[in-house]
């Protein structure tokens, strides 16, 4: 009897304890997929709201290209989810820059900023499409002393950096800051995830599971921000050499950063190259192996996972619910003078 | 005859030369920090269900691992006195200090 009562209690112990591991891995599974409540800034380039007007008028001011035609929101518009719609960014004269214009969004939570990695902060990256020549083919000291005539942008860049002037530090740091502040807005998923079960459909829920499952897509597509910044062949093809071009390390030859998924809906076409049209075909050639499996370093993570059409249908359903309202901002229409 | 005691501390290092092992594990560096010294070596273990990588391009202790598979031990020796930074190749978030005196 005793020894029954001893195993019985033995039973409903490792059951308690199974239970709150469960619970505690439950717990953290979740963490990992919430929206950080503070945006990263780094120390010499803190986030006030001085940076935030300037910098949001050198985004959209088209007098920051050689022929004042583009704006860095001509490549990265908000309504189009923070890129164009083009397979390749436009520049000025209808120039064709070499890759897809990434997102703008959630960049404040990467490590390494352009689809290569070439820079490193917000603050690395700002200048470089305002002087590519396939771009905004800008000569920084034209516009750094254009600035500087301009009694609006003298005036703003004071209140902003008081005392540091209009050079390419300040002018970047400006551009940054303002980058820096577009980030995901509440999307279904992000209700679905907290516990609201019936935000999101069946079919997206079960997409959800294969995604993180069976798919392996959050191998890569991890966390809140669904990129964990990896880099990846990714079986594309084509001559691009990507982050190899930077340096010529085996692992990066036709490697490209991972993207983020939030909004990916509103940003079609897809890839760096911007050869893909639809979710349903993006997610058909990674879980599939890539267009050309046995080349040249494919990622590992690359594989055929052997999934039903309907499973991939899903996985589009659950990429859909990352979308959510436009981020709340007044573009500017009349720019400093 | 004045080589023989540097000789002798050069065999007492590599003698006593110890062997660190840094996992890969939740797409991290385990440890995040070493202190070693000249001989010693990095151990890298792949704990993760996918593909990691090691490398440092800082000067004197240059190396690249290469594409490394779960469960696979890669070691690498420590040749010059400095700070230095180890990445992964493929997870730029990975990063490992390692003080080589």
């Amino acid at each position: 009897m005793n020894l029954e009562k001893s195993s019985r209690a033995l039973f409903l112990s490792i059951f308690i304890i199974v239970a709150l591991a469960e619970s505690v891995n439950a717990t953290q599974d979740i963490k990992k997929w919430l929206r950080p409540e503070n945006i990263p800034a780094p120390i010499d380039n803190k986030i006030t709201p001085a940076r935030v007007e300037l910098g949001k008028f050198l985004y959209f001011d088209p007098s920051l290209s050689r022929d004042g035609t583009i704006s860095c929101a001509s490549c990265h518009n908000p309504l189009i989810g923070w890129s164009d719609n083009q397979p390749k960014a436009i520049g000025i004269e209808d120039r064709e820059g070499p890759r897809n214009s990434p997102t703008v969004l959630n960049t404040a939570y990467q490590i390494r900023q352009f689809w290569d990695g070439r820079a490193k902060t917000l603050e690395e990256q700002a200048l470089g499409p305002i002087q590519a020549d396939v771009e905004m083919d800008m000569n920084l000291d034209i516009l750094l002393s254009k600035l500087n005539k301009n009694i609006g942008y003298v005036a703003l860049f004071e209140k902003a950096y008081p005392s540091e002037g209009i050079t390419d530090t300040t002018l970047a740091k400006a551009i940054a800051t303002f980058e820096r502040t577009i980030v995901s807005t509440e999307a279904p998923f992000d209700k679905f995830i907290k516990g609201d079960k019936e935000v999101i459909s069946k079919s997206a829920q079960d997409g959800f599971k294969v995604f993180t499952g069976k798919a392996h897509c959050a191998d890569c597509h991890d966390g809140f921000n669904f990129s964990d910044g990896s880099f990846h062949n990714i079986a594309l093809g084509g001559t691009d050499e990507g982050r190899y071009k930077i340096r010529k390390r085996a692992a990066w030859f036709h490697a490209f950063k991972t993207p983020t998924l939030r909004d990916i809906a509103k940003s079609a076409p897809y890839f760096h190259d911007g050869s893909v049209k639809t979710l349903k075909e993006a997610t058909t050639i990674c879980a599939t192996g890539g267009r050309y499996p046995n080349g040249k370093n494919v990622s590992t993570f690359i594989k055929d996972r052997d999934l039903s059409e309907i499973e991939i249908d899903n996985i589009v359903e659950f990429m859909k619910t990352l979308s959510g309202k436009i981020l709340s901002i007044l573009v500017p229409t009349k720019f400093p003078q | 005859m004045n080589r023989v005691p540097i000789l002798i501390l050069v065999v007492l290092s590599f003698l006593c030369a110890k062997d660190y092992i840094v996992d890969q594990k939740g797409k991290t560096f385990l440890p995040a920090k070493i202190n070693a010294k000249v001989g010693d070596r990095l151990i890298f273990k792949n704990s993760d269900s996918f593909s990691h990588n090691a490398y440092s391009d800082d000067e004197g202790n240059e190396f690249d691992i290469g594409m490394q598979s779960p469960g696979q031990d890669i070691a690498v020796e420590l040749k010059a006195p400095a700070t230095i930074a180890v990445e992964c190749a493929i997870h730029p978030n990975m990063l490992l200090t390692v003080e080589v005196k």
